[in-house]
């Protein structure tokens, strides 16, 4: 195995683990400062119940997110040191930026969130509140910067280095809103409050099944019904438009997405369907015919760059792509439906009654971790070959001077701790979800209920 | 040094802040890890974890923080110490992903076996990480073999000599002294009357290896003293953080734990202003072919960046600092256990 594969593999590895973790805090993030909100309002107990018990669900969620994004600080320098040299003046800054406006604020106020109960006034928390939620959005937006400059730079010249070519800042807001930001971060940032909508749901559901805490889980179903509806129908709107920008910046990687192969022709969309790319065409798929089309031209007719406009060397891995970005969109419309499905029987009265609708929240928690997962890997490997769009290629940005085993070596390690650190994680989650949200000075809730 | 406070001087000053800033504040709390199976029971322990409970993850902020500074202001010192010293920081990484974890899922189960497990696991972590960052301080200080492209030329191996692991040990006295000055601070009865007796052992214990590094540097590294030689009236600085370090048991003894931690801070602001005086201009001296170095100047990123980024450090570390103050500020007086404690 090469050093190029497996730095690969390392990366994606330690960015999926890591990823189960930030889109999670971001989301729950907004719905802390509902909930908490909602208390200060009305002043009803079980708001103040519902906040403390999310509150240490984000603290798991959010250990492990720091824990394990210690790691992604640290590993453009060790195992990509050739993209560190040649983008740190761009994308170190953007890095750095997080630090400065979003770490330090997240993680100084989750303090407060966590410990500060009794040290300072109820309004002095929610203020916390609002600020960790913040803080998860900043750096949100930084890292999304950074990754969007590497789809599709701009702001930038390349000047020659002292140790070669490297990328330097022209223009700081070109880089900040270089052509991809936008649709990416409203997209990423909306596929978090998702995670943690659904999440929510998910934890309420197996409540009402259990006719446990059902107060609770009552209220709490309908907040992340609410986040649910909304974020799952505003996806459709900056998926569309995300789709729409890289049929505009990375015609290619559009045309991976769909496995369109001819240069210039009308593009079908596919339902689903394998691609073959020996044969390049794409098999047992079931299409809609001229839809890529009408999607980027607003005409069926019109032809969309295909696979072979460039040479087999400048194509990502094309089933890949095509199946990952697949599993999102086949994901996005499911939660869609879900969550409207619930406003349905919400509306109808039904929804505290309807128990395999209850049952399909259970497991729907799944969906949008599926989907936050496998959006990321279509949009990374449909950039492949190149790192930095175009102008660097993955294959040369590895670090010269770490070899095979080391690689090897690191990836083992970060497997084995991950695993424990995974079920460590489920295992306790399981335990604060049984436990539920009656501490001592809720004890009774239950029977109230 | 030049008079001339240019912007790649400036850098080298507030990454030198950012990696300061995480030594003192990180470094407290590594010590109270360290020592941490020096107490028995586990109200103690738990005594121990909450004292840092609510600002151990902030300050290790400062180390990810410095290094993404690191990464904007001298691209190349991030891509060849990270890749040259990629095992280290490997080990480095999993030392701080178990202590992160081991001081969260300690407390989430009662069971004997459990707390062990983790008492074991964050004192354990918290030394290895302790003294991989000394080791590699002692490397910089050192120099390490650079090729004419920069690239690290050693092994990894090569990177555990003598004076390497001298400024390791030496590391992990220093937040150990700190550490146990902290636990003092804001613990109070038995626990605090046990702690206490352990500051003077501390402190004797970072002296000798204090004093044994100073010597083997004076000997061995003269890259690190030319400057001072050359101004000797930076030696004050020297005298300074002897004076510091002999004003911590008198405040101890006086009851004035806080002003003994502000002594152990001085101690060490002390101690790496002289070190980064040492390295500069160097940021990773080449030794042996001292013409391979790192500089502060063909290292940066392009003044253009670096301008940007000077502006982003002005509006954001007045917050920085803010919030730190703020929350040292909120959660100052001796700490107690309650329902929201670890």
């Amino acid at each position: 195995m090469d050093v190029l594969f497996l730095s690969r593999l390392q990366f994606a590895l330690t960015i999926a683990f890591h990823y189960l973790f930030p889109p999670l805090s971001i989301g729950l993030g907004v719905i802390l400062v509902a909930m908490e909100g909602m208390y200060l309002k009305t002043k009803n107990p079980l708001f103040h119940h519902m906040t403390r018990f999310w509150v240490r669900i984000f603290g798991l969620v959010f250990a492990l997110g720091v824990a394990s994004g210690i790691v992604m600080e640290f590993q453009f320098g060790t195992n990509w040191s050739a993209y560190s040299r040649f983008v740190g003046d761009v994308f170190g800054s953007a890095l750095a930026a997080e630090g400065v406006f979003a770490f330090f604020l997240e993680s100084g106020f989750l303090a407060i969130l966590l410990f500060g109960w009794d040290k300072v006034s109820p309004r002095m928390h929610f203020i916390a509140t609002i600020l960790v939620a913040f803080g998860a959005h900043f750096s949100a937006v930084w890292i999304i910067v950074a990754n969007s400059w590497q789809q599709t730079p701009a702001g930038h010249h390349i000047v020659m280095g002292p140790n070669g070519p490297r990328a330097e800042i022209v223009d700081f807001w070109q880089v900040v809103f270089n052509p991809s930001t936008l649709d990416r971060l409203s997209h990423a940032v909306l596929g978090g409050w998702q995670a943690a909508a659904f999440f929510v749901l998910s934890v309420s559901a197996w409540y009402l099944l259990h006719r446990r805490h059902t107060e609770f889980a009552k209220i709490s179903m309908k907040v992340g019904l609410v986040v649910a509806a909304f974020a799952s129908l505003m996806q459709l709107a900056t998926g569309h438009s995300s789709a729409a920008g890289v049929s505009r910046n990375q015609p290619v990687k559009l045309a991976a997405y769909e496995g369109h192969y001819e240069a210039a022709a009308p593009a079908p969309l596919y339902l689903f369907g394998w691609v073959d790319e020996e044969a390049e065409t794409v098999r047992l798929g079931v299409k809609l015919p001229g839809m890529l089309s009408w999607l980027v031209h607003g005409d069926p007719a019109a032809p969309v760059v295909g696979l072979r406009a460039v040479p087999p060397g400048e194509r990502p891995p094309v089933n890949l792509v095509f199946q990952t970005y697949h599993l999102m969109v086949a994901l996005g419309m499911a939660l869609l439906a879900l969550s409207w499905l619930g406003l349905f029987l919400w509306w109808r009265r039904r929804l505290f009654e309807t128990r395999w609708f209850q049952w399909l929240l259970v497991f729907a928690v799944l969906g949008p971790q599926l989907a936050n997962q496998a959006g990321w890997a279509s949009a990374e490997v449909g950039r492949q070959p190149y790192i930095v769009q175009g102008l660097l290629r993955t294959a040369d940005a590895l670090s010269p001077v770490v070899g095979a085993g080391e690689v090897l070596t690191s990836i083992i390690l970060f497997g084995l701790v991950y695993l424990l650190l995974f079920v460590l994680f489920v295992y306790l989650l399981n335990e604060k979800i049984q436990h539920g949200p009656a501490d001592d000075e809720t004890a009774g809730e239950g029977q109230r209920a | 040094m030049s008079a001339l406070l240019d912007l790649n001087t400036i850098w080298f000053i507030l990454v030198g802040v950012l990696f300061a800033g995480y030594a003192i504040l990180d470094g407290f709390d590594l010590g109270v890890g360290a020592l941490h199976l020096f107490t028995r029971t586990d109200t103690e322990r738990r005594l121990m974890i909450n004292a840092i409970g609510p600002v151990w993850d902030g300050n290790e902020v400062w180390l990810v923080t410095g290094g993404g500074a690191l990464f904007a202001a001298f691209p190349e010192v991030y891509a060849t110490a990270f890749s040259g010293f990629y095992l280290a920081f490997m080990l480095l990484l999993v030392a701080l992903i178990f202590r992160a974890v081991a001081i969260e899922f300690r407390s989430k189960q009662p069971g004997r076996r459990w707390r062990q497990m983790w008492d074991g696991s964050f004192a354990a972590s918290s030394i290895v990480s302790s003294l991989l960052i000394g080791v590699a301080l002692g490397n910089v200080a050192w120099g390490i073999p650079l090729t004419e492209r920069h690239e690290f030329a050693g092994s990894f191996l090569s990177l555990l000599h003598p004076y390497a692991l001298l400024v390791g040990v030496t590391t992990v006295a220093l937040f150990m002294m700190h550490g146990a000055i902290y636990t003092v601070m804001k613990t109070d009865g038995e626990l605090q009357a046990k702690v206490r007796g352990w500051v003077n052992n501390t402190i004797i214990g970072f002296i000798i290896c204090y004093v044994t590094t100073t010597m083997a540097t004076l000997l061995y590294v003269p890259n690190m003293t030319d400057t001072i030689k050359r101004h000797p009236v930076l030696f004050l600085l020297a005298l300074l953080n002897m004076l510091a370090i002999a004003n911590i048991p008198r405040e101890i003894h006086h009851g004035r734990e806080f002003h003994a931690f502000l002594s152990s801070c001085a101690a060490m602001l002390a101690l790496l202003t002289l070190f980064g005086l040492g390295m500069f201009p160097n940021l990773i001296f080449s030794n042996p072919a001292p013409a391979n170095s790192l500089t502060v100047y063909n290292a940066a990123s392009s003044p253009q960046t670096l301008g940007i980024m000077l502006v982003i450090a002005l509006l954001g570390m007045p917050l920085v600092v803010a919030y730190t103050v703020s929350i040292y500020w909120i959660f100052r007086g001796k700490v107690k256990l309650t329902a929201s404690s670890y």
